[in-house]
């Protein structure tokens, strides 16, 4: 049989065949623009929506030009919070979800290699870990060290990185006997490298899953504990919050909450979308 | 062929099988034709891709599960009610009538054929109470009766246990108790025997046939290994790329063959006995296709390569054990003694070949050398020195002249990183260059020496064929200047065509850097072109040892013999002497202080040794 020979197309033509697809467009456009207002909320709203029109109370949205999406019942701009409201949002979203996978990805990446007394210790840690109501702990973690952004942030990842720790985990184990592993053993590669070039690349893809999953879960769960006053200072603004807030007006001014759960939605989506997609472009096998 | 004989049990005419994908429908079979007697065995032989294992899937409809499509042709079967049904029209309810009832199949992995959570008796039984509508005591009455048709012993105890507690052998041929429990009149057989060993294989053989003889089936035999078509067919069909390129009855396929791919075929298969009377391995010219044409590339050549006045590596007393089971409080009451005192020398620019069957201790022999793993006991000098006395740094230096060729290509590359990646890691992990461009220069050569291209670097695994993946993998080897390679298992999953070429490079790198092949494989005919020496194992010792034309002309140990003779040879008038070929190979699992009698070598020629036989340490 002769040899099976594949094209080798221009770099810069896969590269755009890639690019051109849905997911990443539709992904990478609601990102940025996400993003975009968020860090331009500065300039766009100085007043960081606290601004209070207390004469245009509940103002439906699409009325007036002075508030596009609205007021809430203090008379706020509804498009103002949601845009500043982001910040607290997206601040809690990434870095308790970023700080969570280094810590989940290095723990399991060690446990499932070198099993034995790492793996005991490290996911035993983890049992405990999940055994402990969150809510107990949340409060506990506050009552110790106050209740403010980043302590809100730390505290997700302490409370978050077991979930990132054993999906690594369960991929090493899958990976660490396979053939091309110890053929690298075998060849006396160190075991620093057999992990960032072998079984790092082979194994964060259900992590990288998680990853977009939780960001969304825990703009949420910065909501609640800012509600039970576990979290951020109430007064400011964020996406969980305003939520919280336009709860008991939902039968007659739904846009208060119905925006920034839009905002919420739209931010998943996104991610989910660039998610998918990053995955599959970073696996090789699965380049047309 | 024209119109389909009248006694014909099954006709598939002018059948096309595709299969869509993204860059348009992909046709895996094309305009094939063939007929099946009832009682014969048809043959259907190719390499991997050639659209066998498709055809079979077609002819029970069973492409539309995969997402295929039958776009043309007719697969015309004769049921027991009488009457033709045309399968590739046929209804949903039609085939299900048909399949495991009139037509049965059987596949390669026994393994995962079986549901691992129901017992054997409930499988068998689960296929009969369905298409006879017995009751359930009756069924399993019935399995019983099929067991001990398959020659299974014990049959009555078998029922109740699980496929895991079953050999590979015995799975298969439970698979086959399956198959024939309705009394098919077709039985379709695909790669039955692949997975497993020699001597199990040619007990299935040899069931497969007396069973045909006794009930009348039909069968229809998918295989990539000739010595297995002459042992089983009555008519081969040739398939090349999808198509049908030769069909005809079996002897005049061996002895006449007419289209060139058939001759390519059959000068690939390596022969048993072909080496007679040569006391040292030689290369033969290859014919290789290239396209539609042949062509013969290559030279002859005897491999005087090995050097015998000092070995470089010595293996003396090496044994490795694996604890298994413990008691409650930690104390090992069950071992496998996988390596058993085995002691032998490999020469430079010598092949040393370690031929043994699953469970035999071989692969477990080059990971201690490799220091994989950590033997029990037991002593590994390279070069003179001893692997226990070295230095961490002078063990890592280990690791560059020595290096090891995994079995299987595909999962032996990492495949998120390119070939230029892998290749250039052990030059990077001993530190033998820094300059990337002088890297890069290296890896160009490396993949011109095992004949791909310098651009091939860039390109991730999957986009190679298994050939050439096993070409990566020896390049890789190739990197850092070895002395030593320890070949496991490295060509037994390549088509033949593709084996021929890399046992040939194998070679040819020898002659050119005097390199040392420690060669493990269950396959006696390719040890039989490569080796200068071969080592048997069984059971974890060393049964016999010795210059390879007197292992293999003058074998002394039953085992050796009975190896020897269940090889399979491509030759429709040599088939296998099942007499000398029974029983299963015992597991090396022993309770804790339970050790197994060493054997007892004694030197019946200059460098030949065997292992005495006495009543208790017989093999059988």
């Amino acid at each position: 049989m002769s040899t099976v020979e594949i094209e080798a197309p221009g770099t810069v033509r896969i590269w755009l065949r890639r690019l051109r697809s849905l997911e990443f467009i539709l992904g990478a456009v609601l990102t940025v623009a996400m993003i975009g207002l968020v860090l331009a909320s500065g300039l766009i709203f100085p007043d960081g929506g606290d601004a209070m029109d207390l004469t245009a109370r509940l103002t439906p949205p699409f009325q007036s030009w002075a508030h596009p999406l609205g007021t809430d019942p203090l008379g706020r701009d509804v498009l103002a919070r949601v845009v500043v409201g982001g910040k607290i949002s997206l601040t809690v979203g990434f870095l308790s979800v970023l700080g969570a996978v280094v810590v989940g990805t290095v723990m399991g990446l060690v446990a499932g290699y070198y099993r034995g007394v790492w793996d005991m210790i490290l996911m035993r840690f983890a049992d405990v870990q999940l055994a402990l109501p969150f809510i107990l702990l949340a409060i506990t973690f506050t009552a110790i060290l106050g209740a403010d952004l980043w302590n809100l942030i730390l505290f997700m990842i302490i409370a978050q990185w077991v979930q990132y720790a054993r999906v690594m985990r369960a991929s090493v184990l899958s990976l660490r006997d396979r053939e091309f592993i110890q053929s690298a053993r075998s060849f006396g590669v160190r075991d620093l490298r057999i992990l960032l070039h072998h079984i790092l690349p082979n194994a964060y893809g259900p992590v990288l899953i998680l990853m977009t999953l939780n960001v969304a879960n825990n703009i949420l769960l910065e909501s609640s504990l800012t509600f039970l006053g576990l979290g951020v200072d109430p007064m400011i603004p964020s996406w969980g919050g305003m939520l919280a807030d336009g709860r008991s007006y939902l039968q007659t001014a739904w846009w208060v909450s119905v925006f920034p759960g839009l905002a919420i939605m739209l931010t998943v989506l996104g991610l989910n979308l660039l998610g998918d997609w990053l995955r599959d472009f970073l696996d090789p096998t699965s380049k047309a | 062929m024209s119109a389909a004989p009248a006694d014909a049990l099954l006709s598939v005419r002018s059948l096309t099988v595709e299969f869509p994908t993204d860059n348009g429908p992909f046709t895996a079979v094309e305009n094939l034709s063939f007929d099946v007697e009832p009682g014969k065995t048809l043959a259907i032989v190719g390499e991997s891709g050639s659209g066998k294992s498709v055809t079979s899937l077609a002819v029970l409809r069973l492409t539309d599960y995969a997402n295929g499509r039958i776009r043309s042709g007719s697969i015309l079967f004769k049921p027991r009610s009488g009457g033709v049904i045309d399968l590739a029209k046929a209804s949903g309810d039609t085939l299900r009538a048909v399949r495991g009832n009139e037509i049965a199949m059987i596949f390669q992995e026994p393994m995962t054929s079986l549901n691992p959570v129901f017992t054997i008796g409930d499988q068998i039984s689960e296929a009969i109470v369905l298409h006879q509508g017995v009751g359930v005591r009756e069924a399993r009455r019935e399995a019983k009766a099929l067991l001990d048709k398959v020659r299974l012993p014990d049959a009555g105890r078998l029922l109740d246990r699980f496929p895991h507690q079953l050999s590979g052998g015995m799975r298969q041929r439970v698979m086959i108790a399956m198959a024939l429990s309705c009394r098919p009149k077709l039985l379709i057989a695909d790669e039955p025997t692949t997975a497993l060993d020699v001597t199990i294989q040619a007990q299935i053989l040899n069931t497969v046939r007396e069973l045909q003889r006794e009930m009348g089936t039909a069968v229809i035999f998918i295989t990539h290994d000739m010595g297995v078509v002459t042992e089983m067919a009555d008519d081969v069909v040739v398939m090349y790329r999808g198509r049908k390129v030769e069909a005809g009855p079996v002897r005049q396929i061996f002895s006449a063959p007419r289209h060139p791919y058939t001759r390519a075929l059959l000068a690939a298969v390596p022969r048993l006995g072909s080496m007679t009377g040569e006391p040292l391995p030689k290369r033969f010219p290859l014919v290789v296709m290239e396209g539609e044409a042949t062509r013969s590339t290559g030279e002859e050549r005897v491999q005087d390569t090995a050097d015998y006045s000092r070995p470089l590596l010595a293996v003396d007393k090496l044994t490795t054990r694996f604890d298994i089971a413990r008691t409650a409080l930690g104390r090992v009451t069950h071992r496998v003694h996988a390596v058993e005192q085995v002691s032998f020398d490999i020469f430079p620019g010598e092949t040393l070949a370690l031929v043994g069957e699953s469970g035999s201790g071989k692969s477990t022999v080059g990971r201690a050398i490799q220091q994989l793993l950590t033997p029990t006991g037991g002593e590994i000098r390279f070069e003179g020195r001893a692997l226990a006395a070295m230095s961490a740094a002078e063990r890592r230096r280990l690791k560059r002249d020595i290096q090891y060729i995994f079995q299987d290509p595909f999962a032996s590359l990492d495949p998120r990183q390119k070939v230029g990646f892998s290749i250039a890691e052990p030059i990077l992990t001993h530190g033998l260059m820094t300059d990337r461009k002088a890297i890069e220069r290296r890896v160009h050569e490396l993949l011109d020496q095992v004949g791909l291209r310098p651009e091939h670097a860039r390109r991730y695994p999957h986009e190679f064929s298994g050939g050439q993946r096993q070409r990566i993998c020896i390049a890789r080897a190739l990197s850092c200047d070895p002395k030593l390679i320890i070949a496991d298992e490295s060509v037994s999953a390549l088509d033949v065509s593709i084996q021929a070429q890399i046992v040939n490079l194998l070679m040819e790198l020898q002659e050119r850097r005097r390199l040392s092949y420690l060669f493990i494989t269950h396959d006696m005919a390719v040890v039989e072109k490569v080796s200068h020496r071969v080592a048997v194992m069984y059971l974890g010792q060393i049964v016999e040892l010795g210059p390879r034309r007197a292992v293999f002309e003058d074998p002394r140990h039953s085992y050796t013999k009975k190896l020897l003779a269940a090889v399979p040879i491509p030759d429709p008038d040599r088939r296998i002497d099942t007499r000398l070929i029974t029983g299963e190979i015992p597991s090396p699992i022993r309770a804790a202080g339970d050790e197994p009698a060493l054997h007892r070598h004694v030197e019946v020629a200059p460098g030949h040794w065997v292992a005495v036989e006495t009543a208790g340490s017989r093999t059988p």
